[in-house]
């Protein structure tokens, strides 16, 4: 079906469903950094509980899951054609100067998905359909989902586990920003090399804020 | 080669025609570079004096699905011929020659213009992308009319004909690598695929949608 839209509208989905997928990191890693900030959980859980009921988010929910698949299969068609496209391979493959993490999209993608499915069996299954312990906070009963976290986060391997998983996270979006703005058609002198910075700034410090949680849960805990 | 012809075999066969960077023939990916490792060069006009001396020296042909091999190191670049044929034309009707100047052009557009044109369809840009993509040339023939007023009238359609042309004939999807500009002999920009897009984009979403063909005239 993807197959009959042209190269470039499939490129302008891939960039815009990246963009979204960006934005909910965002907003998953300020939630996320609340269990740094405060120690007991309860602001974490309040956020978490929010997320988990209010409608609009439920909604958005159903449209997160929506631009992953949207993403992801369009990945996938737009890489098959690549391969497609050069059947036979040099033997002296080149080195031209280029975007390094650029060359290894469908690679770090698929760590991100592998790792995805794992993560989704952890806590977000676990929040929906599990039996998870509960507390009480102003008033209102709410899963315990930074107990959760933290009872995950005592294990090494699993500390490991996420670390190596977020690494990737931050190579595929070494290259995702400013290759979905030059996707969109934004390229100017202006703003382009600020982009390029932009991107990168983007890739570490979302990483590098993901990794974060894991790494002082253990130390701590 | 000589060491062939003296056995009575055919030396090896190679693409070449202007030997002087203007025609694009010489298409030769060599050492892990298209037209070798001189910057924004083709292979009539690299220098042995690039190489080591006793250096080995590995030499293919451009590699894609779209630019199938005839013979050694010719590869048959028809495809290219076809995208422009699709739409890398202006359409001018015959009549009294037009006074020269008479369209104001602003001088950026033109330089932009001409920066564009410069493309040679050397397809280097198609070797040296690890996706086979020939987005870089086809942004730049889309590029040199799409900034001129006389490139205006046609710009909707020639942008999705071209593009749909190309993905017909096979090449592969852009990955924003970058490695079409570094190798290009002609310093084609990847800003013209950013405009390509734009081009595209506005074409689908904004540009009148054509009910019928009108026979004749414009
Ligand atoms: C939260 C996770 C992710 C984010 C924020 C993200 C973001 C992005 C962005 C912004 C781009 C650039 C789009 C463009 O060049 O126009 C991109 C490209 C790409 N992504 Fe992701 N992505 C994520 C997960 C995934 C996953 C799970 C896959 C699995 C297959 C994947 C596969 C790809 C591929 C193959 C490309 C390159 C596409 C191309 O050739 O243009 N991504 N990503
Ligand atoms: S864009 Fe550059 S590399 Fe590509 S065909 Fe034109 S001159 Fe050759
Ligand atoms: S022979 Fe014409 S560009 Fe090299």
């Amino acid at each position: 079906m993807a197959f009959k839209y042209s190269s470039v509208t499939k490129k302008i989905i891939m960039a815009l469903a990246g963009l979204f997928l960006i934005s909910f990191l965002i907003v998953h890693l300020s939630i996320n950094l609340l269990l740094l900030f405060d120690g007991s959980g309860d602001s974490f859980n309040i956020a978490a509980h929010f997320m988990a009921t209010n409608p609009v988010i439920q909604v958005m929910q159903l449209v997160l899951f929506g631009g992953f698949i949207l993403h992801i299969l369009v990945g996938i068609i737009l890489q098959t054609q690549n391969w497609l496209a050069r059947p036979t391979r040099y033997k002296v493959e080149g080195f031209s100067h280029t975007s390094f993490f650029s060359k290894f999209m469908i690679h770090t993608g698929a760590v991100i998905l592998a790792f995805l499915v794992i993560h989704l069996f952890d806590f977000f299954f676990k929040a929906k359909f599990g039996e998870l312990h509960e507390v009480m906070i102003d008033d209102t009963l709410m899963e315990d989902m930074g107990v959760l976290v933290i009872e995950k986060f005592k294990d090494f391997p699993y500390v490991l586990m996420y670390v190596v998983w977020l690494l990737f996270l931050g190579f595929h979006l070494d290259h995702a920003f400013h290759s979905a703005l030059q996707s969109l058609g934004l390229n100017h002198s202006k703003y382009t090399p600020l982009a390029f910075g932009l991107s990168r700034a983007l890739a570490i410090l979302i990483a590098g804020g993901f990794i974060l949680i894991p790494v002082v849960i253990y130390i701590t805990q | 080669m000589n060491h062939w012809s003296s056995k009575g075999e055919d030396p090896v066969a190679f693409d070449h025609d202007c030997r002087e960077g203007i025609c694009g023939a010489c298409s030769m990916y060599i050492n892990g570079h298209p037209h070798g490792p001189d910057k924004a060069v083709t292979t009539c006009q690299l220098h042995m004096r690039k190489f080591k001396d006793g250096e080995t020296i590995v030499i293919e042909p451009w590699r894609a699905r779209p630019f199938p091999v005839l013979k050694d190191l010719i590869v048959d670049r028809t495809a290219f011929d076809k995208i422009i044929q699709a739409g890398g034309y202006i359409s001018v009707n015959t009549g009294g020659i037009p006074d020269a100047n008479a369209i104001p052009v602003p001088k950026v557009n033109a330089d932009l213009s001409m920066d564009a044109a410069a493309c040679i369809g050397c397809g280097a840009c198609v070797a040296a992308c690890k996706n086979a993509s020939a987005m870089l040339f086809v942004s730049a023939k889309v590029s040199q009319f799409a900034l001129l007023p006389q490139g205006r009238a046609e710009a909707a359609e020639r942008v999705q004909a071209m593009v749909a042309e190309m993905d017909k004939q096979g090449f592969g999807n852009c990955t924003n690598t970058g490695a079409c500009e570094a190798e290009c002999p002609k310093e084609i920009s990847i800003s013209n695929i950013a405009r390509m897009n734009r081009e595209f984009l506005s074409a689908r979403v904004c540009a009148p949608k054509i009910k019928e063909q009108t026979g004749g005239g414009i």
